[in-house]
């Protein structure tokens, strides 16, 4: 590889902050300043090009000390990694929150998602407008930032030697006053000013997110609200670290085999069963192996795996070291989605207080096995989720997913076996090793064992993360959030990649078998409830805006799929009579299920399923449904 | 030594292609399987000299027991493995993919395209005419080549030509991300400021014409394009001793492009800079022919 470089220069300020994360240049062949030494040998850069992994984070690290990454910044990484400057550029615009050009050190991201759609968004982002003029470089519309409980909300990123954020939500705590348009009145402005409340205020503490906080008979919101996040004392006085002893006293085999009998499956959206993927990882000859714990939470209306990682952080330092030492890792990386600062704080904080206490490190608990972890922020990307495209990432590739097989199991991070596990998933393990398998599988149906966590959020009275053992009906759990507000129009079920339920449907039991039987999906555990004044065309309008920003490019049928799918909505809810309307539906499924097909990836066969059912289950575009709803 | 490396013989692999048996070595791919029983399966993003990326999904076919539908380009051969290359579920996704590829990409020099969209009955139309496109004007910033990304499908195969597939040059790569990627220099800055050795093997693998000699590019434009009129000659390029193949298109007595024999084992269709463009001094023979 012959480099050739823009010789533009970084500033001092750039340069540090890359040289923070990578360290002092060891030569002038990698940026530093050139000596009489470097005249007399050429370095080839196998060693900077094996820290390839390393080029998220320094990106990060530019833009989180400046708030932009310039040509020269960009050049310097390039430099210090042996990186094609093409290739750098290519990754750092894969990313939603890198910028490579000049904006403001200080960046507002309104959420103008799902749920928070559901509770006023518009009105906020019109307010917003109003009062810092039209979105760009200091504000802009932003995906779901999994603050969905205190929805309508935003987040601001300000850049600087210590990068700070803030929360904001609700933004408009009073929904008339947030403009909510009445029932009928499906776009009017409200009368008088939109009240945006822009004032920054301490952020809540994560147990505000669950409202069932501190009752009795929680297994996985235990210790949320009931610990101080950051003491390993607390934790282990709530009988923290008692689950990994108890793995070392069952050995790897042992624990696998609990795993495997308490049925515990993944709770990321897939539903694969844990302990085969872990049994399957665990018998590669070829080592090293790693763990991946997908905490890149971007389905819209998921937030229960933040709260997790904010309220209990070292419940899943724990429960990370206990599938490496089943799985066979001594290396388990964390990814945690960019738009998440407080949970980076509290996990990196809890995995410094780990490795200084010998709960991670060379000889963790003194039992002769090593185990660290690493934590890696994404940079808002949905498609990083996917469990290849967070390998790319991670190595630092566009956040691409690969085409399977080969699976993870076989090939994952590094060409290497790897479990990838989401955080939900992982925190399940140490009360399956504390209950054993038996009891644990006892709570729950034969098809879905165990509790659960639901973010519940939008018409309901007391949005939040609640955990209700499997087969507990979406009435139960409606009625656990303190009931719909308003007239309940709909249920989504499982995201932007789920489906709709009807009002007459709140009997269903969530669990995998019960959903699948309506036609629905449990998905990450979304249910966003939808009354009667929300706009049901403008959030399908959105649900696919959303995919087509998410779509990372690569096949033609979602890259290109989610564009018409987007464009047909966008004309069947401007379209006056509902009678040419068919044209366009034709259209949809079509796309749809081309989509669904050949699509490479879990996003593009996802994208229409929720506009399926909408347009099956609700009705919505349908003659009878008069104008659209 | 012989100039076709021998190979170990490989285990034989059945399998079922429209319900005829067919037999394939061990590492075939489906689509090698598929061409084995006679199907002529469409293709943009696969190559004959690289690995494909599988990103363009018109080669989809059916595979029993698979939920959804498997790239015939990139998926291996299995024993048993039961593929539909005509059932419905796959014809209408090569349908929608060519309907959604034509309505937002110039596909006017990509060979067979147009061929596909009459056999699978592809309405590209259907989108209206608000459908976005990704048209935008040719990029002409050297005298050797042009990229007209209007005509780009995002197939990956310049990206792995230059790159880490063939010539280690890494001169482009995907830029962006969903609809607005692109195949872009670093900031998008004319390939004079790139890293571009200018060996022209992106655009031997290019399926569509999107990037085109500018001598082909100049003259498609004057409407004096004309292939049917050209010749095809294979010789060796005079420049170095490595030996590369070169052949040469000829209309009108000019050369007017440079190709190599994708199945040549010194070039497998790669060429540098002097063999790709370097041919003037055949043609400058005299001042008269300035
Ligand atoms: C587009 C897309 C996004 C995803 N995002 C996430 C995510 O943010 N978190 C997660 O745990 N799983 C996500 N998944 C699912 C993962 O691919 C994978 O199934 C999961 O991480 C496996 O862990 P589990 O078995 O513990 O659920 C996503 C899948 C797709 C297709
Ligand atoms: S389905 Fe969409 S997100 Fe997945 S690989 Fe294809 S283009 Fe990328
Ligand atoms: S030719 Fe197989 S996916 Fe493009």
């Amino acid at each position: 590889m012959d480099l050739r470089f823009r010789d533009a220069e970084p500033s001092a300020e750039e340069r540090a902050a890359v040289d923070a994360v990578l360290g002092p240049p060891p030569s002038g062949w990698e940026g530093g300043a050139r000596t009489e030494e470097d005249l007399r040998f050429a370095s080839g850069g196998h060693e900077a090009r094996d820290r390839r992994d390393l080029l998220l984070p320094a990106l990060h690290a530019v833009n989180d000390r400046i708030g932009w990454i310039s040509q020269g910044a960009l050049d310097y990484v390039c430099r210090r990694l042996t990186v094609p400057p093409a290739e750098a550029y290519g990754v750092a615009t894969f990313y939603s929150l890198f910028s490579l050009k000049p904006r403001p050190t200080r960046v507002l991201h309104v959420c103008t998602d799902l749920a928070c759609r559901a509770r006023g968004a518009e009105a906020v982002r019109r307010g917003v407008a109003e009062a810092l003029g039209p979105p760009g470089a200091s504000w802009r519309p932003s995906p779901c930032l999994g603050l969905c409980e205190r929805a309508p909300a935003a987040l601001a990123l300000e850049a600087g030697e210590v990068p700070k954020a803030a929360v904001y939500g609700p933004m408009a705590p009073d929904r008339e006053a947030a403009g909510r348009p009445g029932p009928g009145a499906a776009d009017d402005a409200p009368a008088g000013p939109p009240g945006v409340d822009l004032t920054e205020r301490p952020e809540p503490p994560a147990e505000h997110a669950v409202p069932q906080a501190g009752r009795d008979g929680l297994v996985l919101l235990r210790r949320v609200g009931r610990v101080d996040p950051a003491s390993l004392d607390d934790y282990r006085a709530e009988g923290g670290y008692a689950a990994l002893r108890r793995a070392f006293a069952l050995g790897p085999a042992g624990v696998v085999r609990e795993v495997l009998d308490s049925g515990l499956v993944g709770r990321g959206g897939a539903a694969f069963p844990t302990g085969r993927k872990w049994e399957a990882a665990a018998g590669r000859p070829d080592h090293p192996h790693y763990l991946v714990c997908n905490a890149d939470e971007s389905e819209p209306g998921t937030f229960k795996d933040r709260v997790i990682m904010e309220g209990d952080p070292y419940a899943l330092v724990e429960a990370m070291t206990i599938a490496g030492y089943a799985t066979g890792c001594h290396r388990g990386y964390l990814y945690i989605r960019g738009e998440y600062p407080r949970a980076v704080r509290r996990m990196s904080h809890a995995i410094a207080a780990a490795r200084s206490r010998g709960l991670l490190g060379d000889d963790v608990m003194g039992q002769g096995y090593a185990f660290d972890i690493e934590l890696r922020r994404g940079a808002g990307a949905y498609i990083c989720g996917e469990e290849t495209a967070i390998f790319n990432s991670i190595e630092g590739y566009r956040g691409e997913p690969r085409s399977k097989p080969p699976f993870p199991v076989e090939k994952g991070l590094f060409g290497k076996p790897t479990v990838v596990n989401n955080v939900e998933t992982l925190v399940n393990v140490p009360p399956i090793l504390l209950a054993g398998a038996g009891a644990y599988a006892a709570t729950g149906t034969a098809g879905s064992t165990g509790p659960k966590l639901f973010c519940v959020s939008g018409a309901v009275a007391r949005p939040g993360v609640y955990e209700v053992p499997f087969g507990a009906t979406l009435r139960d759990l409606l009625g656990l959030a303190g009931g719909t507000t308003g007239t309940l129009r709909a249920v989504l079920l499982g995201g932007a990649a789920g489906a709709f339920v009807r009002p007459g449907e709140l009997d269903v039991p969530l669990t995998f078998e019960g959903t699948r039987a309506i036609g629905a999906t449990l998905g990450s555990g979304v249910v966003l409830a939808l009354d009667e004044s929300v706009d049901l065309a403008g959030i399908l309008l959105r649900i696919a805006g959303f995919f087509r920003d998410e779509s990372c490019g690569q096949c033609v049928p979602c890259r290109v799929g989610t564009v018409r799918q987007e464009e047909a909505l966008h004309r069947l809810s401007l379209r006056p009579a509902p009678g040419d309307a068919a044209g366009d539906l034709a259209l949809l499924r079509e796309v749809g299920q081309a989509m669904r097909d050949a699509s490479i990836c879990g996003l593009g066969q996802t994208a229409w399923n929720a506009v399926e059912s909408a347009i099956d289950r609700l009705g919505v575009f349908s003659p009878r449904e008069g104008s659209p709803a | 030594m012989s100039a076709v490396p021998l190979q170990p013989p490989r285990r034989l692999i059945e399998m079922t292609v429209d319900g005829q048996e067919v037999r394939v070595p061990e590492g075939a791919t489906v689509l090698d399987a598929c061409a084995a029983a006679g199907k002529d399966i469409p293709t943009l993003c696969h190559g004959d000299t690289l690995t494909p990326k599988n990103a363009c999904r018109v080669c989809v076919v059916e595979v029993e027991g698979s939920r959804t539908l498997a790239p015939a380009c990139s998926r291996r051969a299995e024993p048993g493995m039961v593929v539909g290359t005509a059932t419905e579920r796959a014809r209408h996704s090569r349908k929608v993919v060519l309907e959604l590829l034509a309505s937002s990409t110039d596909l006017s020099t990509t060979p067979r395209a147009a061929e596909w969209i009459g056999e699978y009955g592809a309405r590209p139309d259907r989108f209206g005419p608000e459908a976005a496109t990704v048209a935008q004007p040719p990029k002409v910033d050297n005298d050797l080549y042009v990229r007209d990304y209007a005509k780009c499908i995002l197939c990956y195969k310049c990206v792995d030509a230059c790159g880490e597939q063939w010539q280690n040059t890494f001169a482009i790569a995907v830029a962006g991300r969903g609809f607005d990627a692109v195949i872009s220099t670093e900031h998008d800055a004319p390939l004079t400021d790139s890293a571009c050795v200018y060996c022209g093997n992106c655009v031997e693998v290019c399926p569509t014409g999107a990037l085109s000699f500018k001598s082909e590019f100049d003259m498609r434009a004057a409407g004096e394009w004309d292939e049917p009129r050209q010749t095809q000659t294979t010789t060796i390029c005079s420049y170095c001793g490595v030996g590369c193949n070169l052949t040469l298109h000829v209309q009108d007595n000019r050369i007017v492009k440079v190709s190599s024999p994708h199945d040549n084992p010194v070039t497998r269709g790669n060429l540098c800079i002097k063999g790709r463009f370097g041919y003037q001094h055949v043609q400058n023979v005299g001042p008269s022919d300035g």
